[in-house]
């Protein structure tokens, strides 16, 4: 039973859709502050790099390797951030152009392969990498064994997280500031709120979670390193984000949709269904596009629209 | 203390000035990851300029380069000038080069004289480019989905797709006789009068591909500033609401412009087939990042269609000894690089053409002055 077709997607839907809760988690913290990030892909590569290359040359168990590869991650994917954080909110720049000149800089051509060739880290698999935690009877169960109790660590810490950033954002007094900071700069600057401040901060933890995302591709689904190995995920949590509605909670069902999506093709091979099986690897982005559409009728953008001030500068001179 | 605040009136010389010390920048922060990664910048550098323009036949590489980048360059300037932000040059350029190298395949050795198979090829990429783009401009037009993310999700499902036709199919593209074909799956090779020509000028090899980009970069000049479809676009591009209390018909503009956009892409995916690879080769085009380096070239250009013609070339210069050089001591990934941090500091460089910075010496001076009474 745990090896019939759904349930198999449906627990490789979650593997593969944890990259995208992380990246899309930390993409709607700082869509929520009001600036809009393009780089998720860049951003995921550059975790996915550095995050192996730790778990490589740091000397020690798998715990403290792993740990140290999820640190490196997150801090790599902050510093390429910081670029991003540094153009539109101190020097005004143009989001989409500098999310997109991120997605260049650190992407699939960029930083992430130059710094992967230069280490020489293609070619060998991960010396660590993330386990299946619960025990094995737990994982046996029909059904639920393998698709809740089959998952690594890093599944749980994201469940942790989204509870953690729904919390945040509804009842605790910082995360509404971030929303009044998202919706009307000007309001949130006249409330005392220190916009600058609250934008630097949620683009750089936005960055933080796109680059451990990053790492869940290089130390648990591969798990190994090759030039852009993310293919694509970061943009999918872009349009998870919108998807979500900009909502946490809808970002765990959304992230394992699109993973779902994204497990198919292989799930199918192995139950031996071949017909134009080279399409297949289409299905999570044309289900991106379908969902986008879906979500963009008017109705839907009046009642969840997005954040008010997304993708606008704030110039305090000028409101 | 250091005050920011908006130009009135744009001297003419800072958007000359402004992307010439904005590429300068970039090449000194490349030096500094090249440095960082300990690799001698000034070495590096020397290799790689002498690749891109000084070698013997470098020059008329770095035109090869150089033309499908104009193409894409071109074809992400005219949606960005819009406010639409086509990413998708890269499927649009892959769906022109299926197109066209279907109809290369379909007339060539038919018996058809030569230029009537390249303006066909023309034409079938051009409407393979432009059916790409109608998509996302469709859904962007009438139910308001971005179009940068449908734009781009579409790269990766005409990319599948190419491949799919070599790779994973018995395709009517795909040589299945040949004996390399056995060993290793690639396209059919075209027929002689399916290649497009090229003229030599003092040992500079100019295919006909980058004379045409060149042509069509003054058409879209001549498009943008002289006709009123060019007018209303920019207007709109300006300001949506403007546009629409004119009169003007914004949805089908934002499909029209889309669909121009892709034909460009489009072009440029058939002069890859018909100039240099004369087979539908995925592995070659996707590999290249034609689409993305087009998008890095609009913006430094700032959407003028003759810089983007310069911006390419250099661009292309870049690219072409990225590629040559390739190898263990020069990683590959340090043209992305390039490109990322010449859009950095063009972004950055924006800045100083918008605003001015003032270092106010007399800050200390204002605060004794009485505050004025409250209006």
């Amino acid at each position: 039973m745990n090896n019939s077709l759904l349930v198999v997607v449906v627990a490789s839907g979650v593997l593969y859709g944890t990259p995208l809760l992380y990246a899309a988690l930390g993409e709607l913290l700082a869509e929520r502050s009001g600036v809009l990030n393009l780089g998720v892909e860049g951003m995921m590569l550059m975790g996915a790099v550095m995050g192996f290359w730790a778990v490589q040359s740091i000397d020690g168990g798998s715990t403290v390797s792993l740990l140290g590869g999820i640190a490196v991650a997150a801090l790599a994917g902050a510093l390429v951030s910081c670029i991003h954080a540094f153009l539109v909110i101190t020097l005004r720049a143009n989001q989409i152009v500098s999310g997109l000149a991120l997605t260049i800089f650190a992407g699939a051509a960029g930083l992430s392969s130059y710094l992967g060739n230069d280490l020489n880290l293609a070619g060998s698999p991960a010396r660590h990498q993330f386990q299946e935690v619960m025990p094995q009877s737990l994982q046996d169960l029909p059904v639920v064994g393998p698709i809740i109790f089959g998952q690594s660590i890093l599944v749980y810490a994201s469940w942790v997280l989204v509870a953690v950033v729904a919390l945040y954002l509804t009842r605790t007094r910082i995360g509404l500031n971030v929303r009044a900071v998202g919706e009307s700069p000007a309001a949130a600057d006249a409330m005392g709120v220190n916009v600058k401040a609250y934008r630097y901060a949620h683009t750089l933890v936005g960055g933080a979670l796109a680059g451990i995302g990053g790492a869940a591709f290089s130390l648990s689904i591969t798990p190994q390193w090759v030039d852009g190995l993310t293919g694509g995920a970061g943009w999918i949590a872009i349009a998870l984000v919108i998807f979500a509605f900009w909502r946490p909670t809808l970002c765990l069902f959304g992230a394992y949709f699109f993973g779902a999506f994204t497990a198919l093709p292989f799930a199918l091979q192995s139950h031996d269904i071949t017909r134009f099986s080279g399409l297949y690897p289409m299905f999570p982005y044309v289900a991106a596009i379908v969902a986008l559409v879906l979500v963009s009728s008017r109705a839907a953008r009046m009642r969840f629209g997005a954040p008010g001030a997304l993708g606008l500068p704030y110039v305090r001179e000028e409101r | 203390m250091i005050r920011i605040e908006r130009r009135l009136r744009q001297p003419w010389w800072l958007s000359v000035v402004v992307p010439v010390v904005s590429v300068a920048v970039a090449f000194l922060l490349t030096g500094l990851v090249l440095f960082a990664t300990g690799h001698p910048p000034g070495h590096s550098f020397r290799r790689l300029f002498d690749a891109a323009f000084l070698a013997d036949g470098a020059l008329s590489e770095t035109v090869i380069s150089a033309t499908p980048l104009i193409f894409t360059g071109l074809a992400a300037a005219v949606a960005f000038r819009m406010n639409l932000f086509n990413i998708g040059g890269e499927g649009q350029l892959y769906a022109g080069a299926i197109t066209a190298a279907t109809i290369a395949l379909l007339l060539g050795g038919a018996g058809a004289p030569s230029p009537v198979i390249v303006v066909a090829m023309i034409v079938a990429g051009a409407a393979g480019g432009a059916f790409v783009a109608a998509i996302p401009g469709i859904l962007r037009a009438f139910f308001s989905t971005s179009e940068i993310i449908t734009s781009l999700m579409l790269n990766y499902i005409v990319g599948v797709f190419l491949t799919y036709l070599i790779f994973d199919s018995h395709s009517y593209l795909r040589d299945t006789n040949g004996f390399e074909a056995q060993v290793f799956p690639q396209g059919k090779v075209f027929s002689d009068d399916a290649s497009w020509s090229s003229w030599t000028i003092h040992g500079l090899v100019l295919p006909l591909g980058f004379v045409l980009a060149v042509l069509l970069a003054a058409g879209v000049w001549f498009l943008y500033t002289r006709t009123r479809f060019g007018f209303e676009v920019q207007v709109i591009g300006d300001s949506p609401r403007a546009g629409q209390y004119a009169g003007m018909r914004t949805r089908r503009k934002i499909v029209a412009v889309m669909c121009l956009s892709g034909a460009i892409a489009g072009f440029g995916g058939a002069s890859q087939d018909g100039d240099f690879r004369h087979q539908l080769d995925p592995q070659g085009l996707q590999q290249a990042n034609y689409g993305y380096s087009g998008i890095v070239i609009a913006a430094l250009a700032r959407y003028n269609p003759f810089a983007v013609v310069l911006v390419a070339i250099l661009l292309g210069g870049l690219q072409n000894a990225g590629f040559t050089l390739q190898g263990a001591d020069f990683p590959a990934g340090l043209v992305g690089v390039t490109q990322g941090l010449i859009l950095f500091c063009a972004l950055g460089g924006e800045l100083f053409v918008r605003y001015r910075v003032r270092f106010n010496r007399r800050a200390r001076v204002t605060t004794t002055v009485a505050p004025e009474p409250a209006p």
